[in-house]
């Protein structure tokens, strides 16, 4: 069994049935300790409903006495193939920073579609978000397949619907199933129903995803979060992209100081090397001046240093974005205040439908193309080469967007 | 890196930044199988070190053996031990009587842990709470604000993007900081299984029982179980169908109690 979970994001609009189709999953996976079956079983019967999958996600007195999701909820659960994290997701319009919050933790996506009432806003939302963050694959399930009498037409109209919109956003379906989440039809097994249907059930679907690759061969960048003194002067920070090795030449950023790496630090051991993903602490043969958010660089690669950047960003605050205004831009352990000096494109994140261009005001749950400059230098990326050094959010009071970088301006 | 090695990874990174990023900072240590493994990443992620207070919430209801431990590795381990415990409620006898799960761990944990960060000034709390844990512990975020009456506003979260944490507070909160939020229960006993963590032996079976979860003696039942080793902890897990808090008497006196609890500030 492959070792690493898949972590999964659900996402649809609200009542497609994604709470549903997790509580169905695990329940026919037997992945559900009894008692929390029982536990459910009571508070259905003492609410006079049937046994309510979505209860199992759904554990706020909020979420169960109104039937929607509040906030993202993760669980656990293995198949015979490998191990899930799965991020249930809420659908309701309200709720989109929080949709935000557990996409941004996920390997890849699940968009449900209920079968009657088709595409819906949040059904393109989430789908425009997921690309945003940088998810490219997703399976789509057209949900509720019992409503409309399994009928092959009904689904083939939606799928085909749906299919064309991802396209225009530039995401791929590895595989559009057809599904009854309360009556179990193509989740964890196959239907008698749906016989029209060849394809994999859900659980194939997900057991035959490829976990994404890892950065380790990609150009070393080693972001720094912290300096400790306790014995010794110890440089600890994160392996955002490529292996840090001992006796490897490092350009510093931004200063631009060339040092080489005397030894890797851990508590008790001295790796030879470090991966990424690896929080290491690092002793330099040169004494170099060093501080959080400086990066460690390939001396033949090394990321950009400016105050100018095009991305792409989503406004999840209710109160709006001027152009101009003060924010704090936070990239990997980078901190730097800074302003947006222009709003190219406004686009309604369902109908992505134009709202202005060269505009002055960013609303909530709206994505805008724009040019953010720092008051300092920082060290990025373009989010397709180093996702870590490529993706950020804008803080005014709280965190309000979230974005990736498109183009560096030098 | 493997599985356990990630986690560990992810959970070194937290703990770095919340101490980088908050001045006045402590962990609570219930000295329990999570905490005491969270214990165990800090001490790693500062060499050996543990540079901020470790602060235990006594409820004078602990088993025995959880105080004998927390005695022994506090030493062993140089440890700024903080016992906080509210004096008052315990000079009013507040103890776990049945119907007053609710109030007795609030006196007694919540507002001794009120009392503490109002004494010390802490603005950030180290705590070893999972998401498989609970299914209210699964709506958490890494980093949570908690308002001045120890509210967690949980119908309003801030948004938490990849690995860019909370790192401002304002005047009148403190943040949580939940370094094993993605861990479960069986990666931890993995975990602990590899690196030769220190437990209360109260989790090992005696005589066909053992404890899943420990707290205050009176509310924690013990499940039937062989598992005398780490080991068998981490064989008997793979294959169980008890949840791991069915032993918690506070989880369950009544519907959302544990959501109640929580949005009044219990972990």
């Amino acid at each position: 069994m492959n070792d690493f979970p898949l972590k999964l994001v659900i996402t649809g609009h609200v009542d497609h049935g994604k709470s549903t189709l997790i509580g169905r999953l695990l329940f026919d996976t037997g992945s559900l300790p009894d008692d929390k079956i029982t536990e459910i079983r009571q508070i259905c019967s003492a609410l006079g409903k049937e046994f309510e999958f979505g209860y199992i996600l759904d554990n706020l007195e909020e979420e169960r006495d109104q039937g929607i999701t509040i906030d993202t909820t993760q669980i656990f659960f293995s198949s015979k193939k490998r191990h899930y994290v799965i991020i249930d997701a809420p659908g309701h319009v309200e709720f989109i920073k929080n949709m935000i919050t557990g996409a941004s933790q996920a390997d890849t996506a699940v968009i449900i579609i209920d079968a009657e009432e088709g595409i819906r806003e949040q059904t393109k939302r989430h789908a425009f978000i997921l690309g945003m963050l940088g998810i490219k694959k997703v399976i789509v399930l057209i949900n509720k397949m019992d409503r409309v009498g399994y009928d092959q037409e009904r689904f083939t109209s939606v799928k085909n619907a749906y299919l064309d919109f991802l396209n225009e956003i530039g995401l791929h379906a590895i595989q559009s199933i057809p599904i009854s989440a309360s009556n179990g039809d193509n989740v964890a097994t196959g239907s008698s129903h749906i016989s029209w249907y060849q394809g994999p059930t859900f659980l194939e679907a997900l057991d035959s995803f490829e976990v994404p690759n890892s950065l380790k061969n990609a150009p070393l960048r080693f972001a720094v979060q912290d300096i400790y003194n306790f014995s010794k002067r110890i440089i600890a920070g994160k392996v955002v992209s490529g292996t840090l090795r001992q006796g490897d030449a490092v350009t510093v950023l931004p200063s631009g100081e060339k040092t080489q790496v005397r030894s890797l630090e851990e508590y008790l051991r001295n790796p030879d090397s470090a991966e990424t993903g690896k929080c290491i602490g690092v002793m330099t043969t040169d004494k170099i001046f060093c501080d959080r958010g400086y990066i460690f660089s390939d001396p033949r690669d090394t990321p950009a240093i400016t105050q100018q950047f095009r991305a792409n960003i989503f406004w999840m605050d209710k109160i709006s974005c001027k152009k101009g205004q003060q924010i704090i831009f936070r990239c990997s352990t980078q901190e730097a205040n800074g302003k947006i000096t222009a709003i190219h494109t406004v686009i309604n994140s369902s109908t992505l439908e134009l709202m202005g261009s060269d505009t002055d005001e960013i609303k909530n749950r709206e994505v805008a193309q724009v040019t953010i400059r720092t008051d300092r230098p920082v060290i990025i990326e373009p989010h397709t080469k180093t996702p870590e050094l490529g993706r950020f959010v804008l803080v005014t009071d709280n965190v309000s967007a979230g974005g990736i970088i498109t183009e560096v301006l030098l | 890196m493997d599985h356990l090695d990630q986690l560990e990874n992810d959970s070194i990174y937290i703990i770095r930044e919340a101490y980088k990023e908050f001045k006045d900072i402590a962990m609570l240590w219930s000295i329990g199988k999570d905490s005491t493994t969270l214990l165990y990443l800090v001490r790693k992620a500062f060499y050996g070190h543990v540079p901020f207070p470790v602060l235990h919430l006594d409820t004078s209801y602990k088993f025995r053996e959880i105080y004998t431990f927390r005695d022994t590795w506090a030493k062993q381990w140089h440890l700024n031990l903080v016992i906080a415990r509210n004096k008052d409620a315990l000079a009013r006898k507040v103890r776990p009587d049945a119907g007053n799960k609710l109030t007795c761990c609030g006196e007694l944990k919540t507002e001794a842990l009120k009392q503490a960060i109002k004494e010390h000034g802490y603005r950030a709390i180290l705590l070893g709470i999972r998401r498989d844990e609970h299914g209210i512990r699964a709506k958490e975020r890494y980093f949570s604000p908690r308002n001045n009456q120890f509210q967690w506003d949980y119908k309003n979260q801030p948004a938490e993007l990849w690995d860019l944490y909370k790192n401002n507070e304002s005047a009148e909160e403190h943040i949580r900081v939940h370094p094993l939020l993605h861990w479960t229960e069986l990666d931890i006993w993995r975990y602990i299984q590899r690196e030769k963590i220190p437990i209360v032996d109260l989790y090992l079976a005696k005589n066909g029982k053992r404890y899943r979860s420990i707290g205050c003696e009176p509310c924690c039942s013990p499940v039937s179980s062989e598992a005398d080793t780490v080991d068998k902890i981490v064989e008997e897990l793979k294959t169980t169908s008890i949840s791991e808090r069915s032993g918690r008497a506070q989880d369950k006196e009544r519907a959302y109690m544990m959501q109640k609890l929580r949005s009044m500030g219990y972990m």
